[in-house]
């Protein structure tokens, strides 16, 4: 799979829409003019993703995440933004598109699942209206036919009953139902692009691995592209074809999901596989943080965005790491690019990083990384912790 | 529902008990005699006041006087003045010390004057408020938004009996740009004269406390529009309209209605202000001049039913409450 889906786009718009994948952002830039200075929320972030396939996006609060998908919803404030760059659904430019053809395509084409189901969904107005409304917004139909799809909806979801519940309101159902409801609305209009916006972050455990479950399983069926946005690796790990991490609005790391796992480049990358704690995991394990806060957006750090955070800034030579931004660069293997500045990464996460985070790991994976399977790869990061730090 | 809106009407009762009572205290036992009112000063001697303390019936104890006052609301009352009977149904609330007439038929005569300022007066500042604090919310940080928080800021500032006294010297009696006001009953005068003569108090009434409204529903929209699923609806692909009206103002509307039902309910207990300015004879005015002649049983009547406005009017709030928002179970 897929050094397709994730090609350096620049020089694709010319070659026309037909071979291009569903989505394509191309050095997209998201600011937000405040009072306090202009937020530069999202950095030259370019990617693309075909049909059928899942991307997933990942990062700590305000690396960008959220906002880049929300500039494919065309979600933001158009007076209170500035973007540049290029997004292209199907082909089409949506930069710049306006607000009333933005609307066709918005719950059409692309819809979006949000982090809290309660509330995202109108306290006020029925599952079923809710549902209904979404489906009568793009498509020709009379409310009881939009009613009849919603309750077809909320079966297709697996709510039971739906006959009955189509009429309850968003707080009779619970944490994991309404989500399926939300999926449900997502969902009405067949969009070819599903974005999903932390979609288990606000549920039970138990109940996030049915509603991935469901995600997948709708996949299969509708054939849609997925962008799964969260800070949970094993959703990650479960969902995704291929990984973006993001850090400070930029894309740092990008490469197909078992490869990015298991070799990853960037220490951030690192880091965030560090802090994934584990209960199978070795009790030898440690659960390492990342030192230090985001960066402000405000007035990112010179050069590298993570190099204030980073613990192994000291192996590269000079100041390189203060003074220049490093480039989106191929790493080791075909497919997968990383934007840092050092020289041997492989070979440091394998000696420092990985027998720090998961000693009963480093054999295995030193010998044959290719052999743990997309589930496993996750592991290197799943460490729990002997001590609470 | 049901079990919740009896005892909300019995806990109102009390209430308005308490108020009876609080005002029969008041009044015997404050400072002023009421039967020193109706004694001429010049040839008022002791034994006229006790004469006249005797005919109204004040040389009784207080506690005589209360329960039969509470016997004429439950069961109604026949009043004799000399020669004459004046009959009391239930409820029956007393016979006015002045006029010697049935209070609760007097006070129901005036009350169709103070309805029409209520409902003129609330249309006006529902529109007016609403619908400038809406268009203020979706243009929050512009001049507009800024024009609108402004104006109604100062018009608030302003006293409302100013206001209400600036606009009838300049625009009725001055500058004569509105007709001369006063109450023409709508079945009997028409519409066209009843509107007429309340056209101004109901602007200033209407226009004074819409800035409250028009703050309020600003805060509340601006509030609502950030909500998650104000977001939802817009990532539907609803229509900007649609996504305000259905979604965000839906919300936003829920203070609004409470801060709305009580001030109706004031509006109805009676606009002392605008009716004594605009000279309109509703329950307000007719309060304020049994003030002045110390008739107990009118001044008592105005407290209470304007009580039972505000006992009432939340009641109905909260029921609203529970049809607007489906998570509000009234038990």
């Amino acid at each position: 799979m897929s050094s397709e889906t994730f090609h350096r786009t620049a020089d694709q718009s010319a070659r026309g829409a037909e071979h291009e994948p569903y989505l394509v952002v191309d050095d997209l830039t998201v600011r937000f003019p405040t009072a306090d200075g202009l937020v530069q929320a999202v950095t030259g972030l370019s990617y693309s993703l075909a049909q059928g396939k899942t991307l997933g996006i990942v990062g700590e609060s305000g690396s960008g995440k959220s906002v880049s998908s929300m500039a494919i919803m065309g979600l933001h404030d158009y007076k209170r933004t500035r973007m540049s760059g290029s997004i292209r659904i199907g082909g089409k430019e949506i930069i710049g598109l306006s607000s009333e053809d933005m609307r066709g395509i918005r719950g059409g084409d692309v819809s979006m699942i949000f982090q809290d189901p309660l509330s995202s969904l109108h306290p006020f107005y029925s599952i079923g209206y809710q549902i209904s409304e979404a489906y009568i917004a793009h498509k020709k139909v009379s409310k009881s036919q939009a009613r009849a799809k919603a309750i077809e909806m909320l079966e297709r979801v697996g709510i039971p009953q739906p006959k009955s519940r189509v009429d309850d309101y968003p707080h009779q159902f619970s944490g994991g139902m309404r989500q399926r409801a939300m999926i449900a609305m997502a969902l009405v209009n067949d969009p070819k692009l599903l974005i999903a916006d932390e979609p288990t972050t606000a549920l039970d455990v138990t109940v996030q691995a049915q509603i991935l479950d469901l995600l997948q399983e709708l996949q299969r069926d509708f054939n849609s592209a997925i962008i799964i946005i969260t800070h949970d690796l094993g959703v990650v790990a479960e969902m995704a074809d291929e990984v973006l991490v993001m850090y400070a609005g930029r894309a740092v790391e990008v490469g197909p999901t078992r490869e990015l796992l298991t070799h990853p480049e960037m220490p951030y990358t690192w880091g965030l596989l560090s802090s994934v704690p584990d209960v199978s995991a070795d009790t030898g394990a440690q659960l390492i943080p990342i030192p230090g806060n985001p960066p402000s957006l405000l007035d990112p750090p010179t050069g590298c965005p993570f190099h204030p955070r980073c613990l192994h800034r000291d192996k590269v030579p000079g100041d390189l790491c203060r003074t220049e931004l490093p480039a989106l660069v191929t790493a080791a293997r075909a497919g997968h690019t990383k934007r840092c500045h050092l020289a041997n990464p492989d070979q440091i996460y394998e000696t420092e990083v990985l027998p720090e985070i998961a000693p009963d790991l480093v054999e295995l994976v030193i010998e044959d990384a290719s052999h743990t399977n997309a589930g496993e790869g996750a592991a290197p990061g799943e460490a729990i912790a002997p001590e609470n730090r | 529902m049901f079990g919740y809106v009896v005892r909300r009407i019995i806990s109102g009762v009390l209430v308005l008990l308490v108020i009876s009572v609080a005002v029969f205290a008041l009044f015997f036992y404050g400072p002023a005699d009421p039967a020193l009112a109706y004694c001429p000063e010049t040839r008022c001697t002791p034994q006229r006041l006790d004469n006249i303390r005797t005919q109204l019936g004040l040389d009784r104890p207080v506690v005589v006087q209360y329960a039969e006052y509470m016997k004429g609301i439950v069961a109604g009352n026949d009043f004799k003045a000399g020669s004459i009977t004046i009959k009391c149904d239930a409820p029956c609330l007393g016979v006015s010390f002045k006029l010697r007439v049935n209070v609760t038929d007097y006070l129901l005569s005036k009350f169709p004057a103070t309805l029409s300022i209520a409902l003129g007066a609330s249309v006006i500042m529902l529109l007016v408020g609403v619908s400038s604090g809406i268009f203020a919310a979706r243009r929050r940080g512009t001049v507009a938004d800024k024009g609108i928080v402004g104006i109604s800021l100062i018009v608030n500032a302003i006293p409302y009996y100013l206001l209400a006294l600036l606009a009838y010297l300049l625009l009725i009696s001055q500058w004569g740009i509105f007709p001369e006001s006063g109450y023409f009953p709508l079945l009997t005068d028409g519409p066209v004269a009843w509107a007429k003569g309340l056209m101004l108090a109901w602007l200033v009434i209407g226009i004074s406390s819409s800035t409250q409204y028009a703050r309020f529903s600003r805060g509340s929209m601006i509030e609502s529009g950030n909500e998650d699923y104000v977001r939802t609806a817009r990532a539907k692909g609803l229509s900007e309209r649609r996504v305000t009206m259905r979604h965000a103002l839906r919300a936003a509307i829920v203070p609004v209605v409470t801060i709305f039902g009580l001030e109706f309910a004031y509006l109805l207990a009676g606009t002392i202000f605008t009716e004594r300015i605009f000279d309109i004879q509703g329950i307000g005015l007719t309060g304020l001049q049994a003030i002045g002649t110390k008739d107990l049983p009118v001044i008592a009547a105005t407290v209470l039913i304007g009580a039972a406005f505000i006992v009432v009017a939340n009641i109905v709030v909260d029921i609203i409450y529970s049809v607007i928002d489906p998570r509000v179970r009234l038990s």
